[in-house]
């Protein structure tokens, strides 16, 4: 296989023609991967639209059917600004100020265990109540946190060729393992899920040896099965997680979700029921499907034809941060880059697959389409720091 | 391999593993939406539509003139919204609370109400809530206006909670008419009904909230008594909320019954029967039940009909305790003794007997040997009060009650179809002659059960030694061990009539059949089919179909049908023997055992036929008290039944109620007949339908003489 850099300087030398020449801010805009931003942008979009008409006839907000959608045009209009000044930081300085970043973050997560603040919502002691009506879910920040620390740590060795140093390796396990106990404290298994699916990845980029990634993968697949066996996990948080294997026969709350998302899914068809028309999303007997169920209007309202381009909108995402990742001209980039790959990819598959019956349920918003504020901000955050990592590789390349 | 390679190929790994979970995701959304969409698009369609079922008004049921027996009265039911009630804190504890104290009840008696049939902890039906989410609870019935005012008023304490009029059966017809086992009463639809529908789709299907005839009129017309509902469907959301109206059907009324009885004759036999009863409670004898019918020969008309002991519909309504269905139960007043009670008919059953000698071609003018007994080995078979009589006419045998005479006809008919060496294909005259009657098959009343009742013959005898053998077989081998222990004398008995009964059992004896001929041994019948039987002596050979209701007639006064006399069978007799038993009747009531109750009754203008019965009951019972007849002998229009079980003799205990009940019906005073002292307004059953007002009302007679009742009158 050919050299790291050898790669990427190739693709640069097309991508990056010209860009000597203009000012900073001009190289910026020119510099920018379109093609993730559009997808990002048209994401968020559809998401606006399917919250609108998941949410008009929600009995919550009588006086204002559409006050939910303008907190969400809010809420995206804050998140592409945010997203916006990740890309605009400076690289060495984020690598920089991470240690703080995560500092910061880490104390937000321990907020909702503070009387007056903490909030639970759905079971999972993990949201913040702040004055005004809004909430904050820190989990969400520290997801790019254990990235942007992970990434620090396990690129510590300026020589591409040279795998982490074991000290390292247990230090970036260590940032992802501490946040990842609070969480699991709060209950918040989804976060869990995905924060250990991130961790993996970075890892396994990062070029660890075979035999250290095949034994961190068996012991977080055993510490799975341990949690279940010695009944470490709550009975509800099983039932939650086992509960999409036969939701006709159980009939607790968890199954019914299940069952009524499937429902409204397969009621879809081909064409969906048209925007605003699906019985199911209208009649709100899929429980939240604004947030975590979001996706169960789509399929009812869409149908296949509109939820597959949905889904190629998140796969045309994905392979651009894929596409970022492949060409970083560091280790440092390459495994920031990952890390948001991992994140978005597991994310996506584990909400979409609890409406369709294939994955267990558990409380994670849908990448760019989910209502919820902390969500869409840290996403957006996301694509700004892929963008991040573009610029320096295209500049690097020059 | 280069830690840079090792990346690459990881991040290439991850990228296809990423690839392929969204492959997967597309797959299965293929899987959902395009394979299954069916199942799921009827899914959610269950989820969102609603039915509100109002139930039409149901049908009245009028007398044959016209007096509601059973309407329908407002009462006020407090109902509670389920779904209202959950969206309160703790499902509304507060607000069952409060009700519970303005009701005087408890409030678990109320929240017990409100669970669904079937969930874990809810009581069993018809405590428990049977019917849909969205329709409302009712959880008390017949509460005061105050009561009613004070919930509806403070909406805020009683949220979900309504109180409405709603309508609920009225049973108390005109001169405490009770007629209970002819009205029947209304009950919740059974999971049986529900599921024999196979799962219809017709808005006016059954659904488990409806009420339906249980028993009675009310069970044998339920669909043109219920009508047909109003049916609203809507849309919904998860919380109740409609969305939109999908359609809406119109509630049909039920139509109306027109019943060929008359209330205030019905009144006058009920009280009869009662009368009876006492008579035989005061000559010391039991009198546990009895039946009293009365019939319009020339069309099979039941115009009253009576059973004892009875109970007061109007405790169904709104349900039935737990305590009343026991004592019910225990009264044995559930079912009417008239259509499915059976008794041994004794000797009114000699009018088949000497039907079968007419029809063999016996003389039915010659003299017979009336004996005080006849031996037939071992056993003997004895006149009531052993009288003898000497060589009397058949007819006097009739009059008197003479059993040896047709214990002598029974045994040369029973010879003549070849004694002891008959095959089970042998002749059975006196059984062909009860079935032609009526006897032994159901009368084809419109009710939903009645019994068919048994005629002892040859048949029944194969058919019982079929089912019967295997044990007696077994009993004569074995020897009764455990009797033998104590009382070996007693277990021989036992053992050698089990050995016979075991080898020949099916055979039809000589003494089945003497028992036969004077209604005692394996036979039973009921009174309506005896009313019946005699009805067919009094209009010359036929037998009708009883029959309860006239008409059928909308609420707005249509005739939709009337309801013609159906003939169940004819007599298949020589013209002679039906003319001898018309002949020979009335002289029981002039000359014979049916002479005491009739003293001083004007038999001269109003000749009465009848025929007497005291039928031996097997143990220590006391006998069967029968008083069978017709009148006016020589133009025949009513036949009346009276029997009082363990009530002595026929002429003694049920003689006079039936005298009573021919003096109502004819008007008869002292000595004095005038039609128009009759309790029949007009002296006779109404030709013509009563009239039904627009508004639903029925026109009722006014004072006697309004025979025709016409739209004009009112009451």
């Amino acid at each position: 296989m050919a050299k790291f850099y050898a790669s990427t300087s190739a693709d640069n030398s097309l991508a990056g023609a010209g860009s000597r020449a203009g000012a900073r801010g001009q190289g910026f805009w020119r510099d920018l991967d379109w093609t993730l931003l559009i997808a990002g942008l048209a994401l968020t979009v559809l998401g606006s639209v399917l919250v609108w008409s998941a949410s008009r006839a929600d009995l919550a907000s009588p006086t204002d059917p559409q006050s939910y959608l303008k907190r969400h045009v809010i809420n995206v209009v804050v998140a592409i600004g945010l997203g916006y000044l990740a890309s605009r930081l400076n690289y060495r300085w984020l690598r920089a100020y991470t240690p703080i970043i995560y500092g910061f973050s880490f104390f937000l997560l321990l907020l909702p265990f503070a009387p007056g603040i903490g909030m639970t919502v759905a079971g999972a002691r993990a949201w913040i109540d702040l004055p005004g009506g809004l909430t904050l879910q820190p989990s969400e920040f520290m997801k790019i946190a254990v990235i942007l620390m992970m990434a620090a740590l396990l690129s510590e060795r300026k020589d591409i060729e040279t795998e982490p140093s074991g000290r390292d390796s247990l230090l970036a396990l260590a940032a992802v393992g501490l946040p990842t106990a609070v969480i699991l404290v709060q209950n918040d298994t989804g976060t869990v899920l995905i924060l250990g699916t991130v961790a993996i990845s970075i890892i396994a980029v990062a070029g660890v040896r075979t035999r250290w990634l095949v034994a961190l993968i068996g012991g977080a697949v055993l510490s799975i099965l341990l949690a279940i066996q010695l009944g470490l996990l709550k009975e509800y948080q099983v039932a939650r997680l086992t509960s999409f294997i036969s939701p006709d026969i159980d009939t607790g709350a968890s199954a019914y979700s299940a069952n009524q998302a499937r429902i409204a899914i397969g009621g879809g068809g081909w064409f969906g029921t048209g925007l605003f028309e699906g019985p199911q999303t209208q009649g709100k007997f899929v429980p939240v499907n604004e947030s975590d169920f979001i996706f169960t209007v789509s399929g009812e309202e869409l149908g296949f034809i509109g939820s597959v381009l949905l889904i190629l909108l998140l796969a045309v995402l994905l392979w651009r941060a894929a596409m970022i990742a492949w060409k970083a001209d560091d280790q440092y980039g390459r495994l920031v880059a990952t890390g948001v790959l991992a994140w978005l990819a597991f994310q996506t598959f584990e909400n979409i697959g609890m409406t369709l019956g294939i994955m267990p349920i558990t409380g994670i918003p849908l990448p760019f389409i989910s209502a919820g504020g902390t969500s869409m901000m840290a996403v957006w955050i996301a694509i700004g720091l892929l963008q991040t990592v573009r610029l320096h590789e295209v500049r690097a390349g020059i | 391999m280069h830690v840079s390679e090792r990346s690459n190929l990881r991040l290439i790994v991850l990228g296809i593993l990423i690839f392929s979970l969204l492959a997967t995701l597309v797959s299965r959304l293929f899987y959902l939406q395009v394979m299954e969409v069916d199942e799921y698009r009827a899914a959610a369609q269950n989820n969102t539509v609603r039915e509100v079922v109002e139930p039409a008004v149901r049908g009245l049921i009028l007398d044959q003139a016209g007096r509601p027996l059973v309407s329908n009265r407002t009462s006020i039911v407090v109902t509670i919204d389920r779904a209202e009630l959950n969206q309160q804190a703790k499902s509304g504890d507060a607000v069952i609370a409060r009700l519970a104290g303005i009701l005087g009840t408890t409030p678990a008696s109320i929240s017990e109400r409100l669970m669904p049939c079937g969930i874990e902890g809810a009581p069993k039906p018809p405590i428990c809530w049977n019917g849909s989410t969205y329709q409302a609870v009712p959880v008390a019935f017949d509460v005061d206006p105050q009561t009613a005012l004070a919930i509806m008023e403070k909406r805020s304490e009683f949220a979900g909670v309504t109180a409405k009029l709603t309508a609920v059966r009225e049973y108390s017809g005109p001169f405490d008419v009770n007629a209970a086992h002819i009205l029947g009463y209304l009950g919740p639809v059974t999971e049986e009904q529900i599921t024999q529908q196979d799962q219809s789709t017709a808005y006016d299907r059954l659904r488990r909230t409806d009420t339906i005839g249980r028993s009675g009129l009310e069970n044998f017309y339920d669909t043109q008594l219920r009508g047909k509902p109003s049916v609203t469907t809507l849309e919904v959301d998860t919380l109740g909320q409609i969305i939109n109206y999908l359609d809406q059907k119109p509630a049909v009324s039920g139509d109306y019954l027109v019943l060929t009885i008359d209330a205030k004759l019905q009144s006058v036999v009920e009280k009869q029967l009662v009368a009876a009863v006492q008579r035989a409670q005061g000559q010391g004898y039991p009198g546990d039940s009895g039946a009293a019918v009365v019939v319009d020969v020339r069309n099979g008309q039941i115009l009253a009909m009576a059973s004892y002991p009875t109970y007061d519909p109007s405790i169904w309504v709104g349900g039935v305790t737990q305590k009343q269905y026991k004592s019910l139960i225990k009264s044995d007043s559930l079912s009417s003794n008239a259509t499915q009670g059976l008794f041994a008919p004794g000797s009114t059953y000699k009018i088949v007997s000497t039907a079968a000698a007419g029809k063999e071609g016996y003389s039915l003018y010659s003299n017979y040997n009336c004996p005080k007994q006849v031996k037939l080995g071992t056993q003997v078979f004895r006149n009531y009060e052993s009288s003898a009589y000497g060589r009397i006419s058949l007819a006097r045998a009739l009059e008197v009650s003479c059993n040896t005479v047709f214990y002598g006809l029974a045994e040369r008919m029973w010879e003549a179809a070849g004694g002891s060496d008959a095959t089970r294909d042998s002749a059975d005259p006196i059984a062909d002659a009860a079935s032609m009657f009526g006897f032994g098959t159901p009368t084809g009343i419109d009710l939903p059960v009645e019994s068919a009742g048994r005629i002892a013959s040859r048949a029944f005898k194969v058919q019982n030694w079929e089912a019967k053998r295997d044990t007696w077989c077994a009993n004569a081998i074995a020897g009764y061990p455990d009797t033998r222990k104590t009382n070996p004398k007693l277990a021989n008995y036992y053992t050698a009539l089990d050995k016979e009964n075991c080898a020949d059992g099916f055979r039809w004896r000589e003494g089945d059949a003497l028992n036969a001929a004077i209604g005692q041994g394996d036979t039973t019948v009921t009174p309506l089919q005896m009313a019946m039987a005699f009805s067919a002596i009094a209009n010359g050979g036929t037998v009708y179909e009883p029959k309860l209701v006239k008409a059928i007639m909308g609420a707005d006064g249509t005739v939709i049908e009337r309801i013609a006399p159906t003939v169940k069978s004819k007599l298949d007799l020589p013209k002679s023997t039906i003319n001898f038993l018309q002949n020979t009747l009335p002289g029981v009531t002039t000359d014979g055992s049916g002479e005491t109750p009739f003293i001083g009754f004007p038999l001269n203008q109003i000749p009465v036929a009848s025929k007497t019965g005291s039928a031996q009951v097997t143990g220590d019972k006391i006998s069967t008290s029968w008083f069978a007849s017709y009148a006016p002998a020589n133009k025949p229009r009513y036949a009346i039944v009276v029997m009082v079980t363990q009530g002595g003799t026929g002429s003694k205990t049920s003689g006079p109620s039936v005298r009573k009940i021919y003096e109502a019906l004819f008007g008869i005073n002292g000595t004095t007949v005038n039609p128009n002292n009759s309790v029949l307004v007009g002296g006779a059953p109404s030709k013509s339908l009563p009239v039904i007002r627009p508004d639903g009302t029925p026109v009722t007679p006014k004072g006697k003489m309004s025979g025709v009742v016409t739209a004009t009158g009112s009451n």
